[in-house]
């Protein structure tokens, strides 16, 4: 890539500068050397205005969705922002019952970033589409002035296919269901915090960031699901509060059993931040039928990502859009629905 | 082997009291209701968070007194700080609870929108590095916050001079709670009980003050922990003793408080410090409960710095905040509560921290 170039003074790194995004020569040599050559399929080839991409006759359904990724820091243990693009959109996608099969890729970086960190971002998109089986199949570069983002932004559209016989969604959530989650929760937004380098904390917590089609494929396929729901932003106490307003029903939950890393329980304790609203990026809530839980949970369990699997609750009668929760001292709380940023207490 | 020990002793900690035990205690003074007034923050947090008012039979009422210093700040010094923000080359550094608390107008996170650079920080030695990487711009700390949060403060002055560091200014708002506990226990009716002493205050500022108000005006108390099995063994323990008159105070929590408390504490407070008198909000002025830096350090007091005064502003009509803070009144007494004033748009104290007795009431009854 000798030549396109330009080299950052202090550093000595080669740059991305506002030539990368102007739609010429330098636009056109990064985009098929970092991303044409790195994404590497037929569709994406062909670099046409738009992808053609080719679906089934009849008998299912189109689900698309789009996602947009900030994170910062950019690299973080157990993943990085190209990671997250992958994973966030293909779980959206997973969470209505439908196969991801094709994403979109736009970037929108400032000027003066690393052209070593977008190619291990880049790297990093291939490598997590490829072990999901999905395409990326259209993409857009700009460049920004410096200062007008934060190292690099990227946004994320899907499409995937549902059969017609599926029908998951959060408003199916139905007194006695029982309430499933995938694994250890706020992982995620444990290693964000501990990755920012300025608490003077060290703990060994990557972040859960994982793309979970598979998983949930193989549960989708033997049993019946009435929600599944990815824990994102918010937490596990924003998902719940979410499922059980639309569904219109109440939830109790046990804290006891609730899945979390003592190290992350840890990091919550001591910057005074409560798990239930720390960001996961590879956990999914499942509400299931009493009848399906216990063959739902196995076929989790034999999965990497959802062997931490438990059973956490179950749905009631309860007043409409309640989280109850029984805390481990035997009493009861109610969870609200997580408000503004989570910052930590005085004393 | 170690690691075991402290792992059983938080799962010990964690895990309940069985209610029944109350019921056995307070069986036969069902016509009674216990008043039983808890005046820490955290305490209001962690009764809300174990679910304790669950464990607690119905006539045994806690209620949230002066505790929460977030609460207890007035507007004006609110509107002080935002204004401070606002102005050239100044850093902001405050405490993560201060900054979504509404002033008058506007709040630290709305100045923070507006483009000022308000850094939330986890220390108060957090201000010296600031410093330190910003030489040409002045870091403003809000001081608020009671005596648990106030030595580790002092001792961030302490240091900046040490170390030469000229840019730091330091916002006052720090209060201490004797003054206003004793104003609680001399009300003329007597409102509560008993009371639910702060445990990390007490680790500094020792038991005595407490031993005094048991002996002075007959009110009973026990320090207790945060953990569930802490507060719920005080709470029994309280009650046992106000059931037979026995008016003391009892150290639940001797893990971590000393009688004496920690006099190293005390020295780098008195060190940096000295009292004044301080408006807490919803209740007035409280004689001797502020503190305020002493004349060798009033090159770094930001009320001089910046030429403010903390200006008062009234409290919305209905408001009864002072009522509720002083335990004369339950939050769902008040006419605001849950229509004008709630978590989302707090009217009046109380309900502007998660840990202010409506917002704790509201979260947890509603």
């Amino acid at each position: 890539m000798a030549g396109v170039y330009l080299k950052d003074k202090s550093t000595g790194n080669e740059m991305v500068t506002l030539a990368h995004g102007a739609g010429g020569v330098q636009s056109s040599e990064l985009i098929h050397k970092l991303f044409i050559e790195k994404f590497s399929n037929s569709v994406i080839e062909r670099m046409e205005d738009s992808a053609i991409v080719d679906l089934p006759n009849d008998g299912f359904h189109l689900a698309f969705t789009t996602d947009s990724f900030v994170v910062n820091p950019i690299f973080f243990k157990g993943g990085d922002i190209g990671k997250l693009a992958v994973c966030g959109t293909v779980n959206d996608l997973s969470c209505v019952g439908a196969v991801p099969r094709y994403l979109t890729m736009g970037f929108i970086i400032e000027e003066g970033f690393p052209i070593s960190s977008l190619e291990k971002i880049s790297e990093s998109i291939a490598a997590t589409a490829a072990s999901c089986g999905v395409s990326i199949v259209a993409g857009d570069t700009k460049v920004v002035p410096s200062k007008a983002a934060d190292g690099i932004f990227i946004n994320s559209a899907g499409i995937g296919i549902i059969k017609n016989n599926i029908a998951i969604s959060c408003s199916n959530a139905t007194p006695g269901d029982i309430i499933i989650v995938s694994g250890g929760i706020g992982e995620h937004g444990a290693a964000i915090l501990l990755a920012r380098d300025d608490l003077g904390l060290q703990a060994d917590i990557g972040s859960d960031c994982a793309p979970l089609n598979n998983m949930i494929h193989s549960v989708i396929s033997i049993s019946k699901i009435h929600t599944i729901r990815d824990i994102t932003r918010g937490g596990l106490a924003a998902v719940l509060n979410e499922i059980s307003g639309q569904s219109g029903v109440g939830m109790t939950i046990l804290e006891d059993s609730i899945p979390l890393r003592k190290d992350v329980s840890a990091v919550c304790e001591i910057l005074g931040l409560d798990p239930l609203n720390m960001a996961c990026e590879g956990r999914v809530v499942l509400i299931v039928p009493p009848s399906s839980a216990i063959a739902v949970l196995g076929a989790l369990r034999n999965h990497a990502d959802g062997s931490g699997a438990q059973i956490i609750g179950e749905v009631t009668n309860g007043k409409q859009g309640r989280v109850s929760m029984v805390t481990s001292s035997g009493g009861t709380r109610v969870i609200f629905m997580p408000s503004g940023e989570q910052l930590p207490r005085i004393c | 082997m170690e690691r075991n020990l402290i792992e059983n002793l938080m799962e010990a900690a964690r895990k309940g009291f069985p209610s029944e035990r109350f019921e056995e205690l307070i069986g036969s003074e069902n016509g009674h209701v216990f008043r039983i007034m808890e005046v820490c923050g955290t305490h209001t947090m962690s009764i809300a968070r174990y679910g304790i008012r669950d464990i607690l039979p119905s006539n045994v009422k806690l209620v949230s007194g002066p505790g929460c210093p977030v609460c207890v700040t007035c507007n004006g010094y609110i509107d002080a700080a935002v204004e401070i923000a606002h102005q050239k080359d100044v850093i902001t550094a405050t405490f993560g609870d201060m900054v979504k608390v509404p002033g008058s107008a506007c709040s630290l996170a709305v100045a923070r929108a507006e483009g000022c650079d308000i850094r939330v920080v986890y220390s108060p030695l957090d201000c010296l590095e600031i410093a330190l990487e910003n030489p040409g711009k002045r870091v403003v700390f809000l001081s608020v916050g009671f005596e648990t949060t106030i030595p580790p403060i002092a001792l961030m002055i302490i240091n900046s001079r040490k170390a030469g560091i000229s840019n730091i200014s330091v916002l006052t708002g720090n209060k201490t709670l004797p003054a206003v506990l004793e104003m609680i226990v001399s009300e003329k009716d007597r409102l509560i009980d008993g009371f639910l002493y702060p445990g990390h205050i007490s680790a500094i500022t020792g038991t005595a003050l407490y031993e005094r108000i048991a002996d002075k005006y007959g009110m009973p108390g026990v320090i207790a922990g945060f953990e569930p099995m802490d507060i719920l063994q005080a709470i029994y323990l309280l009650l046992s003793n106000i059931i037979v008159g026995r008016n003391v105070a009892v150290n639940c929590y001797e893990r971590v408080v000393k009688s004496e408390g920690n006099k190293k504490a005390r020295n780098v407070m008195n060190q940096v410090f000295e009292q004044c008198d301080a408006h807490w909000r919803g209740i007035g002025k409280v004689t001797g409960s502020g503190l305020k830096l002493r004349q060798e350090f009033s090159d770094m007091d930001a009320w001089r710095v910046f030429n403010m005064k903390e200006i008062e502003t009234l409290e919305l009509s209905g408001c009864i905040c002072g009522d509720i803070i002083m335990g004369r009144s339950m939050p769902g007494e008040c006419d605001l509560f849950g229509k004008a004033c709630t978590p989302e748009n707090p009217a009046g104290p109380c309900m502007v921290s998660s840990e202010g007795s409506c917002a704790a009431y509201y979260r947890y009854r509603i």
